[in-house]
């Protein structure tokens, strides 16, 4: 700690801050979010925010961008205290953030979206279209791109998105740009685009806080980092000064296990087989057998069919034609509610639209398909729910005030941590997880991944539809690849190498 | 914080008592509400105390509350249904149309509430089969079933109904208790129990706030809304065989704009318009206020055109002020 301390009055004067927050604090109802927190971002650096889901670091952007209001504590830009009341007085201060899922307008125009607010008008008070699509190339390649600016933003990926945030950043002449886990959807080549970016943005004298769950990026472009841990700073410094290790154990406030703590398991009979499936967009002719025990991982690039092939599976969407088999007997499954009561479940990817019901309870959350049990002949006991809640959240380690909290005001990480007990307080035979550790920090993840052994281990049947190759590769007893709605490759542990997987979900033939 | 996270968690049920959150709902205020205005109508007229005067009272708002249930149950789930007028006047043309054919009462009361169920399965089919969104399809039949009582009715009147009829919407099961009014009361507890004690309510609020997550938690979200729409046309026919009665004939304008004060009456009682959140005893308070503050105008001599006035004022305000009051709650809280 003294050796932080020091090296902050080494960096401090050197140079002067771009935006400098002191003692501030935040509380929810039951929860301190943030406690008297500090820390200072420096032009032409990039400052790396880290901490596990729940730390705060989501609440310090919005406090920044003038989403939530601190309790106490002040902000300074340039030397002069400021307040942020609402999200156009922060823009105006300079600070802008480009978050995990843009917050862009989808039928508008590229051009439109970079200047949405400062619109440049001609004489008549009409928009100035053709300044406006000039004005908006200039920033687009400044922010190194070189589409066209009159294209709809719905027709763009997602990193091409982010260059249009960050040309909307640069727009206003932001000094401050947060980047809220900018990579967390990008595939390789994007993200190196991305790396480019911040490099540019850098040169240019940006200051930037870049939140990230991913180690090896955070050491590739950071130049400084502040790390948070249950809403205090726990440590910051120089990235050329510190370690991987050190850096985890601030987070955890412990060093971590193993980072995969697969066990041994004694792989059973076949669970679930599937044969022939296949839709007549998504994917053609899955095969695969599931046995009891067994984690079965589901390999692929974004896009290779493999959510909606899970989907189907459950009923959400129909197969044109395809068997199930559950222990012996065939299945038919039109729904979710027929799936779950077979014993099938599908914890889905994304959270916020397929997962957690936001506005109802934790609790209610938790017992939402499980309620034929715990209810008497149609009618509600909340007494039987509040114990199953409680049960299975507890296996989960989950933070919060109570259980009749609304599960909207939960972390990422913790709702996640809601979303896969309500799952689980079914009983399922076979579990679907589909990306279950996207977005969530290192003690999360390897808190999901030791209790997804754990299931296994009990005789649970566990497929793992996931993008990370160190996790497929740490988890599975045997994975599957999928190319453009086809099995492109079967592997079992003992023969896994990274390489076959790239080169079967690329599509790329092995040398002879 | 001191504790760390290595240190298992102790999570309470909830942090409020059953009074602290009773003290602070939009339910408590309504009941306030009600009081000032049961005792302003006292002391602004002799009569309003007068035990058939109360009894009176409560024919200006029964036949839409018999509504404003199952529509609160609609709205909560996200979906509106602004057909339920046209029904009511669509049941009371078939009912019309059955006297003239010499059909009796217990002809004519299943005719009101198949025609009911009927209009609400069509509703109901157009919405969750088709995927069309509710506001759109409803606004259609409702011009339909209104349509069709014009063409049948043209501009004359059923009248002629069986002195049996008249007692649904004239009769009183005891003392001063009409049919009418301890129908709403019976509805009044089913609704509150099917909605706040039942796996059905529980999965109505869940389809309200996420759709997609309730459909993928093995909620059946289709059947569901189908039961809710099937629920708005059945109590529309039910009202219709109140109104019907009570009024003693048919014609095509019966009940014309009814759909937007069931609409209000919802609103009132504290449910989101935007689905999700809201209570059955919110509701049955907000139909005592619009009764008592109908009937207070009617005994105060307020001529129609206030009223009216009135009624606009206590949309937009209904509108307003849950949105008001979460936002006060919310700064309550933080």
């Amino acid at each position: 700690m003294v050796d932080c301390l020091l090296l902050q009055d080494k960096l401090t004067s050197r140079m002067k801050p771009a935006i400098t927050l002191e003692g501030i604090s935040k509380s929810f109802p039951g929860v301190k979010a943030l406690s008297d927190v500090s820390l200072s971002l420096y032009p032409g650096s990039v400052t790396a925010l880290v901490g596990e889901n729940g730390a705060g670091k989501s609440t310090l952007v919005k406090i920044l961008t003038g989403i939530y209001q601190p309790d106490g504590g002040t902000i300074h830009v340039a030397d002069q205290e400021v307040r942020f009341p609402t999200a156009l007085a922060a823009a105006r201060a300079g600070v802008t953030a480009i978050h995990q899922e843009t917050v862009l307008f989808d039928d508008l125009s590229v051009a439109e979206n970079i200047f949405l607010g400062h619109t440049p008008r001609n004489r008549f008070g009409f928009i100035d279209w053709k300044r406006l699509n000039a004005d908006a190339r200039a920033l687009l390649s400044r922010a190194g791109a070189d589409f066209d600016p009159t294209i709809r933003l719905r027709d763009l990926g997602i990193a091409k998105k982010h260059l249009v945030a960050i040309a909307r950043a640069l727009s206003i002449d932001a000094q401050v740009v947060i980047m809220d886990e900018p990579t967390a959807a990008l595939s390789h080549k994007e993200i190196h685009e991305l790396y480019a970016l911040v490099e540019r943005l850098k040169a240019e004298g940006k200051a930037i806080l870049f939140i990230s769950h991913k180690f090896d990026e955070i050491f590739r472009i950071a130049d400084r980092y502040t790390v948070f841990r249950d809403g205090t700073m726990v440590g910051e410094g120089l990235i050329a000064d510190v370690s991987q290790d050190a850096l985890v154990r601030l987070m955890v406030g412990r060093a971590v296990g193993s980072v995969y703590p697969k066990k041994e398991v004694a792989i059973g009979a076949p669970v679930l087989t599937v044969s022939g499936y296949r839709h007549p967009t998504e994917f053609e002719d899955v095969n695969f057998e599931l046995r009891r025990g067994e984690i079965l991982g589901f390999y692929g690039l974004v896009g290779a069919g493999r959510s909606e092939f899970m989907q189907s599976l459950i009923g959400v969407t129909r197969p044109s034609a395809g068997a199930v088999r559950l222990d012996g007997q065939v299945l038919v499954i039109r729904s979710p509610a027929e799936a779950i009561r077979s014993g099938i479940v599908y914890v889905p990817e994304e959270r916020g639209r397929q997962g957690a019901i936001i506005g109802l309870p934790i609790f209610q959350n938790v017992t939402l398909p499980s309620l034929s049990r715990t209810s008497r002949s149609g009618f509600l006991q909340l007494a039987n729910e509040f114990a199953l809640a409680r049960e299975y959240t507890s296996r989960l380690d989950l933070r919060a005030a109570s259980l009749d909290q609304d599960v909207g005001t939960l972390s990422g990480g913790n709702q996640q941590k809601v979303v896969i007990a309500k799952w689980l307080a079914t009983k399922p035979k076979v579990i679907i997880l589909d990306e279950p550790t996207k977005g969530i920090d290192i003690g999360s993840k390897a808190a999901v991944h030791a209790f997804m052994s754990e299931l296994a281990a009990q005789g649970l049947s566990v497929i793992m539809v996931s993008s990370e190759i160190p996790e497929i590769m740490g988890m599975s007893d045997r994975v599957i690849v999928m190319r453009e709605g086809r099995i492109a490759g079967r592997f079992d542990r003992a023969e896994l190498t990274a390489e076959k997987l790239v080169r079967a979900a690329a599509g790329i033939q092995e040398a002879a | 914080m001191a504790e760390t996270h290595l240190t298992p968690r102790h999570i309470p049920d909830r942090l409020e008592g059953r009074g602290a959150r009773l003290l602070k709902s939009w339910e408590s205020l309504l009941l306030v509400v009600a009081c000032l205005i049961f005792l302003g109508n006292s002391l602004a007229s002799p009569y309003f105390l007068d035990p058939w005067n109360l009894s009176d009272a409560t024919f200006n708002f029964t036949e839409k509350a018999i509504i404003a249930f199952a529509m609160a149950l609609v709205i909560i789930s996200g979906e509106i249904d602004l057909s339920v007028a046209s029904i009511i006047a669509l049941a009371s043309t078939a009912m019309g149309y059955a006297v003239q054919l010499g059909f009796d009462t217990p002809v004519l009361v299943a005719i009101g509430l198949a025609v009911g169920l009927v209009c609400g399965a069509i509703n109901g089919l157009l919405i969750t089969g088709l995927g069309l969104p509710s506001i759109v399809v409803t606004i259609g039949t409702m011009s339909l079933f209104r349509g069709l009582s014009f063409i049948i009715l043209g501009d004359q009147a059923f009248t002629g109904y069986p002195d049996s009829f008249s007692w649904f919407g004239q009769g009183y099961v005891w003392w001063v208790f009409s049919f009418e009014f301890t129908l709403f009361v019976i509805l009044a507890v089913v609704y509150a129990i099917v909605l706040h004690k039942t796996n059905f309510g529980r999965a109505v609020y869940a389809i309200g706030n996420n759709q997609t997550a309730a459909l993928f938690s093995g909620i059946r979200v289709a059947r569901i809304k189908f039961i809710l729409f099937l629920l708005t046309g059945l109590m529309a026919g039910l009202a219709s065989i109140c109104l019907t009665s009570r009024l003693g004939s048919t014609r095509p304008s019966i009940a014309l704009g009814w759909e937007l004060e069931v609409v209000t009456m919802v609103v009132l009682g504290g449910v989101n318009i935007l689905g999700g959140s809201g209570t059955i005893p919110g509701v049955v308070l907000a139909a005592l206020i619009m009764g008592m503050v109908t009937f207070g105008f009617g005994l105060l001599n307020v001529p129609g055109i206030v009223m009216s006035i009135f009624i606009g004022l206590l949309l937009i305000s209904v509108i307003a002020l849950p949105i008001l009051w979460r936002r006060a709650r919310r700064r309550l809280q933080h």
